[in-house]
């Protein structure tokens, strides 16, 4: 209720989605979830200028354009450096990042550690397709070895990175799988992780129809119940060791403090501040 | 797959109406998708197809005689989404008319069979009753999208050509 003692109305979806269509190609996994982080941040009941949406660049960093809430489109890999700097810096925000596992897991694979790391209190959500989509298809961190391609013929011949596996190791205080073509749980779980105190790592499934049609099979492939959730990272680690990348659900939810510096006063005056790194 | 029936009228009534819902929203997306992508004859026949199932959500909504939707409980779909609403990744760029309402019979006749199920596990009369009546809109509605196929032209066989692709891997 606010000071005048009007009960603001419940937020909807459509709240959080801003007046520019995407443009990602029909099919594509990364329009149900888009359609989630809204559904979610509905759940949440912020209002969209109490949340930040960060990304790098790829199919699915467009994201932040496609919602009302206030968005950085950053450099390529750099999402979570500048989503860590914002928090950090407005604490009081509900901060997002989403990206792609190009983005994420290659060109932004030292953030990605570092971020799970330190532990800061934000959702980081991948949409992982095993391929760079927006650059015409060439194989990704999280592409199968033996997948032939024109750029990769023979396929790459290199082991697969294992986001859930690094995150957990890393430090992550949350680290749940979901698959597109489950729009209400995938709501659900980056509602779920919104709330988590920390680090929260959401890997989406998200196929690229365009150039891994073969994906589209994924919707036969995911478990269609959840894991169980757990607290124990032993009992965590071994079953994403030993996952078949198709289930889905909370499969870590840590208790570990979120990082937050003591935050001081700012000096009143910039002679003040320069006094600080005077030498 | 086992199905889980709502123990009672209202319950059952939200779920019904959660699936109208979906199915509004999953079209209204894919007109815009449509939009994007330039086919907007595909484009005006899914804003179509979401006016209609915002209709039957209204429909619902004065039927139980409810202000505002009952707040959200987790709906007991049989797969990952309601049986009214089209999977995001059954389209094509260049899909015709009739794809879509191939599509949308699809739907309907899925949610036909799935109040029908449900009609057939309730054990609570009232829910039995109103699957019963909701299988047989769907029902209805399954003619009547049959009835708008008919009018369509079937798509040349080349529809899917385009001589300028957005792909290209080489």
């Amino acid at each position: 209720m606010n000071d005048i003692g009007i009960q603001p109305a419940a937020l909807a979806p459509a709240d959080f989605k801003s007046a520019i269509k995407p443009i990602w190609c029909p099919g594509c996994g990364d329009y149900s979830v888009l359609s989630s982080i809204t559904k979610a941040l509905a759940m949440i009941g912020r209002p969209p200028h109490e949340v930040a949406i960060v990304s790098g660049i790829g199919c699915s960093s467009r994201i932040p354009a496609y919602t009302s809430c206030y968005g950085f489109h950053g450099v390529h890999g750099r999402a979570l450096a500048a989503a860590t700097g914002l928090k950090l810096a407005r604490p009081d925000l509900t901060v997002l990042v989403t990206g792609g596992d190009g983005d994420g897991y290659s060109i932004g694979g030292n953030h990605f550690l570092h971020a799970c790391r330190r532990n800061v209190d934000m959702t980081y959500i991948v949409m992982d397709n095993h391929v760079y989509g927006m650059t015409k298809g060439q194989p990704s961190p999280t592409t199968e070895p033996d997948w032939d391609s024109k750029l990769a013929p023979g396929g790459t011949k290199i082991r697969v990175f294992h986001p859930l596996v690094v995150a957990l190791a890393a430090g992550a205080n949350f680290v749940a799988r979901a698959f597109s073509g489950d729009p209400n749980g995938t709501a659900a779980l980056i509602a779920q992780a919104i709330r988590h105190p920390g680090f929260s790592f959401v890997e989406v499934l998200s196929p690229c129809v365009t150039f891994r049609p073969e994906q589209r099979d994924w919707k036969t492939q995911v478990h269609a119940s959840p894991v169980e959730e757990t607290d124990d990272p032993v009992r965590a680690a071994r079953r994403v060791m030993t996952d078949d990348g198709f289930n889905i659900g909370v499969l870590y939810a840590g208790n570990r403090a979120p990082y937050s510096p003591e935050r001081r006063t700012p000096p009143a005056a910039v002679a003040e501040l320069e006094a600080e790194f005077r030498v | 797959m086992s199905i889980d029936v709502p123990q009672t009228l209202e319950a059952f009534m939200a779920q019904a109406l959660a699936m109208e819902h979906e199915a509004m929203q999953r079209y209204a997306e894919l007109a815009d998708v449509m939009e994007t992508h330039n086919n907007r004859e595909v484009a005006e026949l899914f804003r179509k197809m979401s006016a209609i199932e915002n209709r039957h959500a209204a429909q619902i909504m004065a039927e139980m005689g409810w202000k505002e939707p009952p707040p959200a409980s987790a709906p007991a779909w049989e797969g990952f989404e309601a049986a009214e609403t089209i999977a995001p990744d059954d389209v094509h760029y260049l899909m015709r008319p009739w794809h879509a309402l191939q599509l949308a019979l699809r739907a309907e006749e899925r949610a036909e069979r799935f109040f029908g199920r449900l009609a057939q596990a309730a054990t609570v009369d009232s829910v039995r009753k109103a699957a019963l009546e909701l299988q047989q809109e769907e029902r209805e509605h399954v003619e009547l999208v049959r009835a708008w196929l008919a009018k369509v032209p079937q798509p040349e066989p080349d529809w899917a050509v385009d001589p300028d692709p957005p792909r290209y891997d080489e």
